[in-house]
């Protein structure tokens, strides 16, 4: 059995014993599906300002009641929920793609390339995500649309998953698979998808988690601060909304504890799929709770 | 601890404030071809009422020292000079007070707050996670771990929503806002710290209760691989206390990477606190940077921004010094190389 | 029984797998006499760092003591409590690890991490008589006493191995288990740790238990010898005799393996594998590779016995001769 074999039969004997995994996902599953359908049930224009009367308490007609522009909040969680959903995602995604890139890079080449690589991934760590997004989306804080939103955040969401990717690459490179593939007949492209892949893909894994992690946390970050898209009702700037209208003085718990529901289901969600890939990683860890 | 590794940790230290300061110049700058931050400047003092003429006068400043027709670099040199005097100019959201007088005034209240509840939530949470791992230890620490696991995921910003909902609004136990109550007059006696111990409690157990969960969780990681180690087995065969053997041998030495840990985390840290004094008003640097961005007040958001910046790199600084007095073989390693 | 100081009977360690018992260490007895040095030899997965362990009760789960008798000076050092058991490490029972290189404390100096020892035995030790003692000591093992001050990364492997001596003769205990004290170590260091070892055992008189599977090593240091094979000690004699004159058919094989420097000729192996002690084979053990295997041997378990004075073997080939 090749590497890929035995990976591919390991993992799934022993995703079913995870719990902390398959919690995690099953919690990031239910939002999605909550987003997939709560969208086919409730009108996505109903989330638009004016869609009925503010200031309403949750009632039959508005599930979860207006806020003080009028939109209806049920179908602003829904699209909210989508929205930050794909910002997370697309954004972790592209800070994965970055990460891969320079992580390899920086593994296989070492040198000159992965001075300077490491080089600016620990100063970059250093400097709190916050403050340069801060500096970044201040600028054009009138123009935020969620493209831009998802590239501003993507920019500093890759630092940690390269670091581990860079980590990853050189022990790979040192260990023997490369050589022994080769002895054994397997010609490159094979050694690249049979060997190396596999025994990237639990880091791949957790370098998507964690990039989509610290996305949302610098999306919710900066739209505390009111700095997301303007006109698009995600979760974090319905809280900043709900902050800046009182609504927590005004008595109007529906409008700003459920996307904070949301938002909390979603970090745990992530959180216990990246402990839950910890576990497969370092087999030691499993046997405590 | 060698001249060359402080020397190696310092040089390390102005890289960041020199590239932080550096981004935070440049920024504004590959925005458009106008300046923006002069348009800014006239139509947020506009707005807030005041005079033209000074508002020309600071444009005036503002332009000999930053203006386009001057070279880049030169504009550079001026920025980073300023700098070193911590000079940051005008704040136009509080006109006419100065960037340095605001930020003056915020910094100790979240110095305060941020550094308290990171010294509690490292400390205990470390205890506790070690504790976790040793398997002497009392049963209900197990019962707490998925408790305190599943709060160490909520970023501290939403957990300060609930607390304040919580404890402040309903049940009126804490305050909804402030650094102290309004009316009293600051002092140094008693009733006044109380007060303020009063309005920070809030804000600072949402930190704290987020903290402690991660600590936690990563020092029983970390415990949990050391005591696998074959200097604990040797420790027992020597006979030696059980408390002992827990800490001097296997907390000290799972004590480095979380060390390491706090120094790589600060910055999201400190940003988390950043957060939280906004949910409750406090009148430390995240308030101030919330009345920044609405007011459209660059000068003071890079103010804030760098401020934040340096005191993230001296703290990181300060930890590099300490490492090696935790340990010993860091020297010995890089000396080596 | 004369002047005996450690007497094992019946030890038996098994560990409890998800695929089932596994009997690391399956009734064992022998006893050590004072001032005695005793060689436990055995390949790898014999059981004999595990008995090594089991002695000092520091195995873990798990696997478990099942039963048996260790005694030392009175005590049963199975059946005693757990705060017991640590007066009775390094005080009267001490270990000489075989990984010395991670065996010490990497962020504590040397000189502390043998004074610790101490000071959790004993109360009330005045610094100065604490300092003393370590100087002694590293004086005794042929170190320096620049070294009290170091840590454990600025020294050597002998050096280190040196140090894990110091500390387990820190407290003059009674017996010494050296769990293969030289294995991580090339042969010139080896040399010295076992010169040091020699010298020490012959100053204080102290009993050494010394675990290995070098059996070249045992005959230059040992007085007498136990083989074990499986979890089961299949043979135990001096060692001289056990060389001259080897009694069952495992400890002939083993004897005969190592290459000599006189002869060339091909590597000598004993044929087959070490068996797996989740199954082991019935009746003896060895069966399956011995060389003189009768129909005997498949069903009935052989019991140790003494053939001759101070001679116990567990084999049938001798139990025929007594009938």
């Amino acid at each position: 059995m090749n590497t890929f074999e035995k990976n591919w039969k390991g993992a799934t004997a022993y995703f079913r014993n995870n719990p902390k995994l398959i919690a995690g996902v099953s919690i990031i599953l239910a939002l999605v599906l909550f987003w997939l359908i709560g969208s086919l049930i409730v009108s996505p224009a109903r989330a638009q300002p004016i869609s009925g009367l503010p200031d309403q308490p949750p009632s039959l007609k508005y599930l979860l009641g207006t806020d003080s522009n009028g939109r209806d909040l049920l179908a602003v969680i829904i699209v909210g929920t989508g929205l930050t959903l794909r910002i997370g995602f697309l954004a972790g995604a592209i800070g994965l793609g970055i990460a891969i890139a320079l992580g390899f890079l920086s593994g296989y080449y070492g040198g000159f390339l992965d001075t300077i690589i490491r080089g600016v991934v620990d100063v970059l760590l250093t400097i709190p995500a916050l403050a340069v997004l801060v500096v970044i989306a201040a600028m054009i804080s009138g123009v935020i649309t969620l493209n831009l939103m998802i590239i501003i955040v993507a920019s500093l969401s890759w630092m940690l998953p390269t670091r581990t990717i860079r980590a990853q690459v050189l022990t790979m490179r040192e260990k023997a698979y490369i050589p022994m593939a080769k002895i054994s007949g397997m010609n490159n492209i094979e050694i690249i998808i049979k060997e190396l892949i596999p025994n990237l893909l639990p880091y791949l894994a957790a370098g998507f988690v964690g990039a989509t992690s610290a996305a949302v946390l610098a999306t919710i970050g900066l739209e505390a601060l009111g700095l997301g898209p303007q006109s698009l009702p995600t979760l974090g700037m319905t809280i900043f909304w709900a902050v800046s209208f009182s609504a927590m003085l005004r008595g109007m718990w529906w409008w700003w504890l459920p996307p904070v529901i949301i938002i909390a289901a979603l970090f745990v969600g992530l959180f216990l799929l990246t402990a839950g890939l910890d576990e497969i990683a370092n087999p030691k860890l499993r046997r405590v709770v | 601890m060698t001249f060359v590794y402080v020397l190696k940790r310092f040089g390390y230290f102005i890289l960041v404030v020199f590239a932080a300061a550096t981004l935070i110049f440049l920024l504004p700058r590959l925005a458009t071809e106008r300046n923006p931050i002069v348009q800014r400047m006239g139509q947020t003092a506009a707005a807030a009422g005041v005079l033209s003429e000074g508002v020309q006068e600071m444009q005036k400043a503002w332009e000999a020292k930053f203006g386009l027709d001057q070279p880049l670099w030169k504009q550079y040199l001026h920025y980073i000079r300023d700098l070193a005097t911590l000079e940051f100019g005008y704040s136009l959201a509080y006109y006419p007070a100065k960037v340095k007088d605001q930020i003056t005034n915020a910094l100790p209240w979240t110095i305060g707050l941020f550094g308290t509840a990171t010294l509690i939530s490292f400390v205990f949470g470390s205890l506790g996670g070690a504790l976790l791992a040793w398997p002497k230890a009392p049963r209900f620490l197990q019962y707490l771990l998925p408790f305190v696991l599943t709060l160490s995921a909520v970023p501290y910003y939403l957990l300060g929503l609930v607390l304040l909902f919580l404890f402040a609004f309903t049940t009126g136990i804490f305050p909804l806002s402030g650094g102290y109550s309004i009316g009293i007059v600051p002092s140094l006696s008693l009733p006044f710290i109380l007060d303020i111990l009063h309005h920070s409690i809030l804000p600072g157990l949402a930190m704290v209760l987020a903290g402690i969960g991660f600590w936690s969780l990563q020092m029983r990681g970390l415990m949990v691989m050391g005591l696998e180690e074959n200097y604990i087995t040797f420790a027992e065969a020597k006979g030696l206390k059980g408390i002992r053997v827990l800490f001097r041998y296997a907390i000290r030495n799972a004590l480095l990477p979380q060390v390491t840990s706090l120094a790589i985390t600060l910055g999201q840290m400190i940003s988390g606190a950043i957060l939280v004094e906004v949910v409750f008003g406090y009148p430390g640097l995240g308030t101030l940077l919330l009345k920044a961005v609405s007011g459209f007040d660059y000068n003071l958001i890079s103010g804030i921004v760098f401020i934040i910046i340096l005191i993230i790199a001296m703290t990181t600084f300060l930890l590099d010094l300490i490492y090696p007095l935790l340990d010993p073989r860091i020297i010995y390693r890089r000396e080596t190389r | 029984m004369k002047d005996e100081v450690l007497r094992v009977i019946n030890l038996r360690v098994y560990y409890h797998t998800s695929l089932g018992q596994l009997k690391a260490v399956d009734g064992v007895t022998f006893s050590i006499n004072s001032g005695e040095r005793f060689g436990l030899v055995g390949e790898s997965g014999s059981g004999k760092s595990t008995l090594a362990f089991a002695l000092m009760r520091l195995i873990k789960p798990p696997g478990y003591i099942e039963g048996g008798e260790v005694l030392l000076d009175g005590l049963d050092l199975v059946k005693i409590s757990d705060d017991e058991i640590r007066n009775v490490r390094l005080a009267k029972i001490a270990l000489v690890p075989q990984g010395a290189m991670n065996s010490l404390n990497p962020v504590i100096r040397i000189k502390d991490q043998i004074i610790d020892g101490m000071v959790d035995h004993v109360e009330d030790i005045p610094r100065n008589t604490l300092e003393k003692r370590v100087h002694d000591l590293l004086e005794r093992v042929g170190l320096k006493h620049e070294v009290s001050h170091k840590f454990p990364h600025e020294l050597s492997g002998g050096m280190k191995q040196r140090v894990c001596l110091a500390i387990a003769i820190s407290l003059n205990p009674k017996v010494i288990i050296a769990d293969e004290p030289t294995s991580a170590l090339d042969v010139v260091v080896q040399r010295q740790v076992m010169l040091t070892l020699d010298q020490m055992q012959k100053d204080l008189g102290v009993s050494v238990l010394l675990v290995g599977h070098d059996i070249g090593l045992m005959a230059q240091f040992v007085d007498r010898v136990g083989v074990m094979y499986a979890g089961k000690l299949v043979e135990v004699d001096s060692v001289k005799e056990a060389l001259k004159e080897p009694l069952h058919p495992y400890t002939k094989l083993l004897i005969t393996c190592p290459p000599s420097l006189e002869e060339k000729g091909e590597f000598k192996g004993i044929p087959g594998l070490p068996p797996l002690l989740l199954n082991p084979p019935s009746g003896c053990v060895f069966h399956p590779r011995c060389p003189q295997v009768m129909s005997r041997c498949c069903a009935e378990v052989p019991i140790l016995n003494e053939i001759s004075p101070g001679r116990f073997v567990a084999c049938h080939l001798y139990n025929e001769v007594k009938i």
